[in-house]
């Protein structure tokens, strides 16, 4: 048998090559199936002696409706077993800290400094309860106050509100900022329209509806630009609002934003900005200077907070002087002595979340901001964008793909690409694409739906990757590519190398068989 | 930071210049301002934004957060019986060790092949809350409590077509906020009184109010103000008479010892997780649940993520996928219900680290640990003259309510009297709830000990005397 070789495979000359990755598969069972009777994970504290001879049997205080009859029907697991389960779980997955993630555009995946989720787990953090005297709680509010005057200067805002728990919370934080401040002016019923663009995320239409708005989309132009003339055409005395992204999830930045936020505010709206998409444009303009009356950051995507598999994130909301009365309650304030929590803010919309924000994300972001400064800040949006349209510049040398709308142009944080040609020519999918991809050890995602653009892939590079980091996706997607063209049912029947096989997904869409739980499963499958 | 030489930043690789040099000529750009074209020259911040100098250097940075947070007196330090919907539990040491770890705590978006991990890790989280609340379908968490019960009662309205929900009186003023806001501007939440002996919700009431008209009747077992909800099954009732639905929200950690809430007839049963492994964090460990039965027309109506179990190409193997994803606004922008998006999921995978670790045994334990020090610390308060405790004639679990008007003095004075002994007195109800007199919101958990409870009876009877 001839030696194996893997020179190919190899980092040779600076010349990052593929991997021969192959992803974790522990065929970990379902905890449930590990559970044997009578095994602890954890004990919890005796109740002494003394007390129980005080108090008695206090579950027969209880009347039996209340009392619960039968024991949970937990797994019954040894605390080894419990972190060996858990680990395994964990090696199953792509973390940004792994994966050279640039796949997730418009998420900013960009590196979460270990010194700030290190201080974030600080007990002097981590065992603060949010009633304490503020007296107490004097560092945490410190740090909020000097957070809030970093975001303001960012954004030129006024005032902020760091309590919304992640991104679209505070989408729709602004978009009640918007029913309250119409409903002062006794315009509430009269505006009921909020505007938003196609390629403006989702939860910005999705939050206007739930806050009881209808939703205009407006659509790129000719130029592939948003249209200001479908917008003129939109506004009317019915106009709410707009909530626009600037740049775009294309990556492209809006030239007449100005011009937008003006035909709103003639027509009685408001104008706010999610800035979900700011990592490229910290420190080049701000929200407040182009006219916006609120905007949001995500803690978790531009100022460097981990997404956590999902949360918990952070969703800062700013707002002019004129709107700020109506930010959720309270803020946090400085007498000159002492920060506290001020809760006289009679036109305020009130609580969107318990208590005041999400106080370690907050943390993170304060640090990252704390170790960049504002030249670092705007470092940060140099080299993501620079890094954006390098990446730009490989990915369209592989053939089948296009970048569309305003071609030729440089993009800012992020690119929506287009796999049409390479489609037509293949019979492969970009969804497909991107499971091949996961073969070779890094995350792809499509677009949001529904897929304005077809075949589409949205990538973004953040400051956080090396120049040879980008090379080596580029040589992951180019190589996948090559597959669809040579050999697409090896892309088809993706994944080879991952934890596990193809997916029936037609369980999950059907109401007789899908299980959202082990016990569902159990019932429906029976017992399998 | 030295001058003229251009700061090479640890985060960012191609800040360092001649990598930045050649990446700019491979885009054909002389300077990164040529990047931003499509930004209007009017737009442009001139010069530098006005933010603090860096602390460069990752020592300094330390330094100077731990500096900020020293600051700050914890509930690890104070003797704390502080609660109203923020707990101070034990943390066992593997939930930390699990959240920590990088593929977790960076992990996003992933599709199954990419994050099997974390879709297995939050099927098994949603897998054991369904155990403890005897439901078969729970969400991926989303942002907290207060979201979970503010969601619960707008699938409550969709699934019946009706507009008005009925909360128990006895619920916080902030969650009533919440909800408030949440329920604009097309559903009107009414509030049913109770009973001032006892605290339970007035069924007489709530008759009187319950009517076709109303889509949810909703409490909480147990109440913001601690005390056990009884008739749970008769609220229940009268709601189903009604045609309305019933939604109980939970405190899961009660539930080794009370009865699951769809036991006694709720249909939709919510919460918030954050006593289950996460730590209190000034408010940043919480994370919310919505359970139900497993009936299509509750589960079309959650606006979360639903991880269900789907088999694979293998047989034998299991994958994972999100369930009717064409609800979501994922899937159809405003067209979906409410929103989906980024909200709690590292603290729904440590609940479920939590659960497996305390297993059916270690819920009851705790549950009855926590009943009996909660009793036995209100039977030491009891003994001061001039206190009253509890003030509502029931069942309490964890938290209760001490009246001090036989004392004349505020409750405020009293908590200042006890932070001077170390001691975090109970949450001040005086402003919040007048109709309760001086009243505070004390907690009692699994990490007190006899002797604590003693020093704080101690600590108030001096305090008031």
């Amino acid at each position: 048998m001839a030696q194996q070789d893997i020179t190919q495979q190899r980092y040779t000359d600076g010349k990052p090559n593929l991997r021969r990755f192959h992803q974790a598969r522990w065929d970990e069972p379902i905890n449930f199936e590990l559970s044997r009777e009578g095994q602890r994970g954890v004990l919890v504290p005796e109740v002494e002696e003394e007390i129980k001879d005080q108090v008695g049997d206090v579950l027969a205080t209880l009347p039996l409706t209340v009392r619960r009859k039968a024991p949970p029907r937990l797994p019954e697991l040894s605390q080894p077993q419990v972190l060996r389960h858990y680990l395994r779980l964990s090696q199953e997955n792509l973390g940004a800290d792994l994966n050279i993630e640039i796949g997730q555009g418009t998420c900013t995946m960009k590196y979460s400094p270990k010194i700030n989720d290190q201080l974030a787990g600080h007990p002097k953090l981590a065992e603060l309860h949010p009633l304490q005297d503020e007296d107490t709680a004097q560092g945490i509010l410190e740090m909020m106050y000097r957070f809030e005057g970093m975001l303001k200067e960012i954004s030129g805002m006024d005032r902020f509100s760091l309590q919304p728990a992640a991104g679209s919370a505070a989408i729709y934080t602004n978009a009640s900022i918007i029913r309250a401040y119409h409903k002062s002016r006794g315009e509430a019923d009269q505006r009921d329209e909020i505007i938003t663009t196609i390629f403006s995320h989702p939860s910005n239409a999705a939050c206007a509806r739930t806050a009881g708005f209808k939703v205009i989309t407006l659509y790129p132009g000719q130029d592939g630009y948003p249209d200001l003339e479908a917008l003129k055409a939109a506004v009317s005395e019915r106009t709410a609002g707009l909530l626009i992204t600037n740049p775009e999830d294309t990556g492209i930045f809006n030239p007449r934003i100005e011009a937008f936020v003006e035909v709103v505010h003639e027509a009685g709206g408001l104008c706010v900005y999610d800035q979900a998409n700011a990592n490229g444009i910290l420190g080049i303009t701000r929200a407040r200077d182009t006219g916006f009356d609120l905007c949001h950051f995500n803690l978790h995507k531009s100022f460097s907070s981990p997404h956590g598999c999902g949360g918990p994130g952070g969703g800062a909301c700013g707002a002019s002087e004129a709107l700020a009365k109506f930010l959720p309650v309270p803020l946090v304030a400085y007498d000159g002595e002492k920060y506290y929590l001020d809760y006289d803010r009679p036109d305020s919309i009130g609580k969107v979340r318990p208590f005041y924000g999400d106080a370690p994300v907050v943390l993170r972001a304060y640090a990252w901001v704390m170790s960049l400064g504002a030249e670092g800040l705007r470092e940060v949006a140099e080299i993501a964008v620079l890094n954006n349209n390098y990446l730009l510049n490989r990915m369209l040398e592989i053939p089948g793909l296009s970048a569309p709308y305003a071609e030729g142009k440089r993009r800012i944080e992020q690119v929506r690409y287009s796999w049409e040609t390479l489609t037509e020519e293949t019979g492969v999918h970009s969804e497909e694409l991107g499971i091949r991809a996961a073969d070779f050890g890094v995350h792809y995602w499509t677009s949001h739906h529904p897929f304005v653009v077809p075949e589409p892939c949205t990538l973004e590079p953040t400051e956080s990757l090396s120049k040879d980091e980008l090379d080596e996706y580029v040589a992951i997607v180019s190589h996948v590519t090559g597959e669809a063209r040579t050999d697409p049912e090896l892309v088809k029947t993706a994944p080879h190398n991952s934890t596990i096989h193809t997916i029936d997904h037609s369980p999950l869409d059907d109401r007789s068989q899908w299980a959202m739980t082990w016990r569902a499963y159990r019932r429906k499958a029976g017992g399998a | 930071m030295s001058q003229g030489k251009a700061t090479v930043y640890p985060y960012i690789p191609n800040s360092a210049p001649e990598v930045k040099r050649q990446m700019l000529e491979a885009v054909g750009a002389e300077s990164t301002e040529d990047l931003f074209e499509d930004v209007p020259e009017k737009l442009r911040l001139k010069g530098r934004m006005t933010l603090p100098e860096p602390l460069l250097s990752e020592y300094a940075l330390k330094r100077h957060v731990e500096g900020l947070l020293d600051k700050n007196q914890t509930a690890g330090e104070y003797l704390s019986f502080l609660g109203a919907g923020c707990y101070q539990h034990h943390v066992p040491a593997v939930c930390d060790e699990v959240n920590r770890r990088g593929e977790f705590l960076t992990a996003y978006a992933g599709e199954p092949y990419d994050d099997h991990g974390r879709f297995q890790a939050l099927f098994e989280y949603a897998s054991m809350m369904g155990e403890l609340l005897n439901m078969d379908v729970v969400n991926v968490p989303t942002y907290d409590g207060f979201q979970a019960a503010a969601t619960s009662l707008r699938m409550a309205t969709r699934i019946t077509g009706r507009h008005q929900v009925l909360i128990a009186r006895t619920i916080s003023a902030d969650k009533l906020s919440k909800i408030r806001d949440y329920c604009k501007p097309s559903i009107e939440a009414n509030l049913v009184d109770y009973d001032p002996e006892t605290g339970q919700m007035g069924l007489d009431a709530l008759k009187a109010k319950t009517s076709e008209g109303t889509a949810a009747v909703y409490f909480e077992n147990p109440s913001y103000l601690g005390f056990i909800e009884t008739r749970g099954d008769e609220i229940a009732a009268i709601a189903h008479d009604h045609g309305a639905i019933c939604v109980v929200d939970a405190d899961p950690i009660s539930l080794g010892v009370l009865t699951p809430p769809a036991d006694y007839g709720a249909d939709i049963v919510c919460g918030d997780i954050q006593a289950l492994g996460m730590h209190m964090q000034y408010g940043g460990g919480h994370a919310g649940y919505i359970a139900t039965r497993d009936e299509e027309k509750y589960v079309m109506e959650y606006p979360s993520r639903l991880f269900g179990i789907a088999p694979t190409s293998i047989r034998g193997e299991y994958g994972f996928g999100d369930v009717a994803y064409e609800r979501t606004s994922f899937a159809v922008r405003e067209e979906g219900v409410e929103w989906v998006g980024t909200a709690a999921a590292l603290w729904g995978i440590t609940a479920g680290v939590y659960l497996a670790l305390m297993g059916p045994q270690g819920m009851e334990d705790i549950g009855k640990g926590i009943m009996a020090r909660s009793h036995y610390a209100m039977m030491e308060i009891d003994k001061i003259r001039g206190v009253k405790v509890p003030a509502f004639q029931a069942p309490h679990f964890k938290e209760f309510v001490v009246n001090f008007d036989g004392t004349g003095k505020p409750v405020a004075d009293i908590n200042q009297t006890l932070m001077a002994r170390g001691i975090f007195g109970g949450v001040d109800l005086s402003k919040e709830l007048p109709e309760l007199g001086e009243s505070a919101l004390y907690c009692v958990t699994e990490v007190h000990t006899k002797e604590d409870m003693n020093r704080l009876a101690n600590a108030l009877a001096e305090a008031v005397g």
